[in-house]
């Protein structure tokens, strides 16, 4: 392969006078990483509300919550980027939609509403699941003792089923972080636009493409390890064993 | 709100979307579908062969692919390929690998990998005993694979299958990446030469949901019917 191999490009400064190729690509790490947590928040908070109300004793939560789950995964992430990043602005009143238009971080807030609503039907569905694994007994000695239903969920079934969970729920986070690349159609400047970049200014292409890769495989090694001991301590004797 | 909506250019563009876009992006589908199963397969049976190098190969292959971000894999795949392909027919000049086959072959590779975690939780679904019983009637490891257990695993998993289907369809809309006219880039050339951003975005979300929807509908009752036979 005559390819002009150049390791020491991560050294150089780029073109935009902004510092070297290496401190780019940190700095599109740290958006990376600032992303996907601010996304996981928004999917872990509303996905654990519709997750809750799909397993409610009423009809009308479940039935809007599985509405939420079916329109939230049946579109493809990229387009609900657009439609968050595009459209809403069209939408929305005049004024306002100059002031999002403006906004100077507006495809990292396009992002975090879009990924974070994306990822909130995936956790839904999976407190949902978690809710439902548990034996029908816990539900029904919480209400035996007296226990209003918020009560029997907030002591009873939410502690079990969150920790029941948590394995398929970092896999969600794992994904999260995986998604963020995709906001680079939008125009955030995470890791895998500014490796794109960087590819583009240097021609440095294999040198480019093998950091991110590289930096991806780290962050999700560090995450699964970190999460694996989280695991451990939060697994419950009886339940997921052997598994 | 949907005052100067311009429906029109929906109905104009009908033609250009799906005749080209919705093409593209259903064989793109279609060939990641069935190369990716083939090869998932393939790499499921390394896994779980008793070679221990062939077994760490594939699950070093398969972690990698899962930890990566598609849209990464396909700038990666497209700016390499035309210097791997180089390398292997040994070229003078890098080869010239279009976008379009360069995305066949991402979209297999790296769905290759999630299928093989599927076909492997097949495989390892059926139980020993099968297998013992395949050798003990003197079927050797092939025809054992071959007629026992794949045919088996391949029914049990339908339903994921499917539902993994369901999701590279989904997936295809990243080949935006690089210009190319699936159904989404299709949607968004118009909305760009148009500037009609809002209609042409809302009608692709509309018809991705329509298709998915009515799809995981259908699995969801296979997966009924298959449940209740086991």
């Amino acid at each position: 392969m005559n390819y002009n191999w150049n390791w020491r490009i991560f050294w150089e400064q780029t073109p935009e006078g902004t510092g070297s190729y290496f401190s780019t690509l940190m700095n599109g790490l740290e958006v990376t990483i600032l992303t996907a947590l601010c996304a996981w928040t928004v999917a872990f908070i509303l996905g654990s509300l519709v997750g809750i109300a799909r397993t409610l004793p009423s009809r009308l939560p479940v039935m809007l919550g599985n509405a939420y789950i079916e329109m939230f995964r049946n579109i493809p992430l990229l387009v609900q980027l657009f439609i968050w990043f595009f459209v809403l602005p069209e939408l929305l009143p005049r004024d306002v939609g100059t002031w999002v238009k403006q906004m100077r971080n507006g495809p990292f807030v396009a992002t975090v509403i879009g990924i974070g609503l994306y990822m909130s039907s995936r956790v839904a569905a999976q407190v949902t699941a978690g809710i439902n694994s548990l034996p029908k007994g816990q539900r029904m000695a919480g209400t035996a003792i007296g226990l209003t239903t918020t009560q029997t969920y907030r002591y009873i079934l939410l502690p079990l089923a969150y920790r029941i969970i948590f394995p398929p729920l970092t896999s969600e986070f794992l994904n999260t972080i995986k998604n963020t690349a995709a906001a680079l159609t939008i125009g955030l400047l995470e890791l895998t636009a500014r490796a794109h970049a960087m590819q583009e200014f240097s021609f440095q292409v294999f040198e480019s493409f093998v950091a991110a890769t590289v930096i991806y495989l780290v962050l999700s090694g560090a995450v699964t390890f970190g999460m694996r001991h989280v695991e451990k301590r939060l697994a419950i004797p009886g339940f997921n064993e052997g598994k | 709100m949907f005052s100067n909506f311009d429906f029109d250019v929906i109905r104009r563009s009908l033609p250009y979307l799906f005749e080209q876009g919705m093409t593209f992006t259903l064989s793109l589908t279609a060939i990641a579908t069935i190369g990716g199963l083939l090869l998932g397969t393939l790499i499921a049976m390394m896994r779980l062969s008793s070679s221990r190098t062939l077994s760490r190969l594939a699950a070093g292959y398969v972690n990698m692919m899962r930890s990566l971000p598609l849209v990464l894999v396909i700038f990666l795949f497209y700016f390499l390929m035309p210097y791997v392909g180089q390398w292997i027919i040994r070229a003078e000049r890098p080869i010239t690998v279009g976008a379009y086959s360069s995305t066949i072959i991402t979209f297999t590779l790296f769905e290759a990998a999630y299928f093989s975690e599927i076909m492997r939780a097949g495989i390892q679904s059926i139980p020993r005993g099968q297998v013992q019983a395949g050798y003990a009637i003197g079927l050797d490891y092939r025809e054992v694979m071959r007629f026992v257990v794949l045919p088996q695993a391949f029914r049990n998993m339908l339903p994921v299958i499917f539902t993994q289907t369901i999701v590279l369809f989904q997936d295809t809309s990243l080949v935006y990446v690089l210009s190319i006219t699936d159904f989404l880039g299709a949607a968004s050339k118009v909305a760009q030469r148009d500037g009609r951003l809002t209609e042409m975005y809302l009608f692709a979300a509309l018809v991705y949901f329509l298709i998915c929807f009515t799809a995981s509908f259908f699995v969801k009752r296979l997966q009924a019917r298959i449940s209740i036979i086991r």
